[in-house]
């Protein structure tokens, strides 16, 4: 893999926490330079100028450290373009000044909570799309007996994945016996609860589908270019200028 | 009034504003960035034979308000629900005079809220008794995401909202429709986060809290808040458009919705100018859940005529003609429900 490539994959580690989704895929990454002697250069944008401030700098500050974590990489820039906050949130990075220190008194302690709150919602979703399928697949079987589900019960495909890697993301157990129908902190559901918090976590996933969907679609009427969701060699990518088409 | 397969449906268009968004009102840059976002919505969620040019996009005025809603868009009545946004624009978003005006003139057909902002501190509360007075007004629009000086944005439960909500209800202004836009500070927490919605309408039962696009981006978690408190209600703006592009996702929205709140309410909008009212009338009426989403239930003509206009008829109190009424839940006591609609079948 060629210095480009690994880079891009490196962003491809960076999420929109909201979306529950790479910004590679999502098409957040406008363009990528990689000069021999190690420089980077990102440009990030979003589907709007009014995007909330705190997922851009999350997305624009991860991409800045999952790119300076690589041994070869020298100097890092990543700039944020047409957004409210392109001024504050560039200004914030090229300084490495840190959350508080980019925002000032719009800033209280740190982004933590956030993406805690996120990360869960996105384990929500992921739990639900599971149950779901198996609801899906068998219309006969009753709500209430997806509280027994375990993870060997799941089917050894994407979506089972996708649940999987979440877990890690809140430490919850991957075990094969591990129940699959469990809170943030990994506790299971009363027989009579599992139906109403079945809905709830329904609610969350089509919260996040919709979402993503229409952020998606924001993004290609403002620039006026396809989804790079699928895969294109990135050298085809490339314009003189460097960036993605 | 809308007809169609011999069922006719009073149309209250619960949200529209009449904007003014030209360069030579934007007062800085995000004047620009703000409309150009409007418009984006717009293209990206319009049939093609319903989106506008830019120019016409920034500007429509009154005379093209009342034919795109009362003449060619079905609507018997229409709600102007204002964004200031005095920060972003010299003459302010919403164009006050223009609109009171003509809904000074058109009494029967439109209602004039207006906004307030708690950061105004008491002489927004002084302003707030003339402009009831000046407007009449029973309603008031609230965009928590507006920028105020160094501040960018405000919460419906800070000490200050609270004293405007105590003016309200001394006022008589009972429908706070809010906005629940990106909030930016703090910046630590949800900027989209709908909690303070939960704590005013616990502590202000008597006022009606509608929040527009039902919540959307957290759609779950204002479900949930509306389900436990009865005088919040869900309006349909920008939401409504999906039923176009994705009608699928559409389906979710209003499945979850009459799932968790009811079909009592639902409040439709056209959110006219980002949307016109007639396309969206039309694919309502016409609308049905898929079969195969089959954890909701089909939607009903009943339904569909809360939706689209009697939930905030009856939250106006705009008289809707007898005929275009349902039979209140009331009157069965006395008879089966609908026995009027059998005479003569």
């Amino acid at each position: 893999m060629g210095r480009h490539e690994i880079a891009y994959t490196a962003l491809g580690a960076v999420v929109d926490p909201e979306l529950d989704e790479p910004i590679t895929t999502l098409g957040f990454v406008r363009s990528l330079v990689v000069s021999p002697g190690g420089n980077v250069k990102v440009h990030l944008r979003l589907p709007t100028s009014f995007c909330s401030p705190n997922f851009a700098y999350l997305m624009a500050s991860d991409a800045k450290d999952a790119l300076t974590k690589l041994y070869w990489t020298r100097r890092v820039v990543v700039e944020l373009d047409d957004h409210h906050d392109s001024a504050i949130i560039n200004a914030g990075l090229a300084a490495d000044a840190g959350y508080r220190g980019t925002f000032g008194h719009e800033a209280e302690e740190s982004l933590d909570e956030l993406r805690e709150t996120f990360r869960r919602k996105a384990h929500t979703a992921a739990m639900e799309r599971c149950l779901t399928a198996l609801l899906r697949a068998d219309p006969q079987r009753p709500e209430s007996s997806l509280g027994d589900v375990r993870l060997y019960d799941l089917p050894d495909d994407a979506t089972t994945e996708s649940l999987l890697r979440r877990r890690r993301g809140l430490g919850l157990s991957t075990e094969p016996d591990a129940l699959v129908m469990v809170d943030h902190l990994g506790r299971g559901y009363a027989l009579d609860d599992v139906p109403l918090a079945l809905r709830r976590a329904r609610s969350t996933r089509i919260s996040i589908d919709g979402n993503a969907h229409f952020c998606r679609g924001l993004l290609r009427t403002r620039y006026g270019e396809p989804d790079v969701t699928t895969f294109v060699p990135l050298n085809t990518l490339m314009t003189e200028e460097g960036a993605l088409r | 009034m809308y007809r169609k397969d011999g069922t006719s449906y009073y149309i209250v268009d619960a949200h529209v504003a009449l904007w003014d968004a030209r360069p030579e009102n934007q007062r800085n840059i995000h004047g620009k960035q703000f409309i150009d976002c409007f418009y984006d919505y717009h293209r990206n969620l319009s049939p093609k034979s319903e989106v506008w040019s830019y120019e016409e996009y920034l500007y429509q005025g009154g005379e093209r308000l009342m034919k795109d809603l009362f003449t060619d868009g079905y609507v018997d009545h229409a709600i102007f629900q204002p964004a200031a946004l005095g920060e972003f624009y010299y003459k302010g978003f919403g164009q006050t005079d223009e609109a009171s005006e003509l809904a000074a003139e058109h009494p029967d057909k439109l209602t004039y809220n207006h906004n307030w902002d708690p950061r105004n501190g008491e002489a927004g509360m002084d302003q707030l008794r003339v402009d009831a007075e000046r407007f009449g007004l029973k309603g008031v629009k609230l965009y928590t995401a507006e920028w105020h000086g160094d501040s960018r944005g405000w919460r419906l439960d800070d000490p200050w909202a609270y004293r405007y909500f105590e003016l309200c209800r001394e006022l008589g202004i009972r429908n706070i429709h809010v906005h629940k836009g990106p909030t930016i500070r703090p910046l630590d927490r949800d900027a989209f986060d709908v909690a303070d919605v939960d704590h005013v309408a616990t502590d202000f039962t008597d006022l009606n809290f509608v929040v527009e696009h039902c919540g959307l981006p957290r759609l779950e978690d204002f479900c949930w808040i509306a389900t436990q408190e009865p005088n919040v209600h869900a309006g349909l703006a920008v939401a409504m458009p999906f039923i176009h592009t994705r009608p699928r996702y559409f389906a979710q929205i209003i499945g979850e919705l009459l799932y968790w709140i009811g079909e009592d309410r639902i409040q439709f909008s056209s959110d006219y100018a980002l949307w016109t009212p007639r396309w969206l009338i039309e694919a309502l009426v016409d609308f049905q859940i898929p079969e195969d989403l089959g954890e909701y239930a089909p939607i009903t003509t009943e339904q569909k005529k809360k939706i689209l206009g009697l939930n905030a008829a009856k939250m106006y109190d705009i008289p809707v003609p007898a005929e275009l009424q349902l039979p209140e839940a009331d009157e069965t006591a006395v008879g089966p429900r609908g026995a009027d609609d059998l005479v003569g079948a």
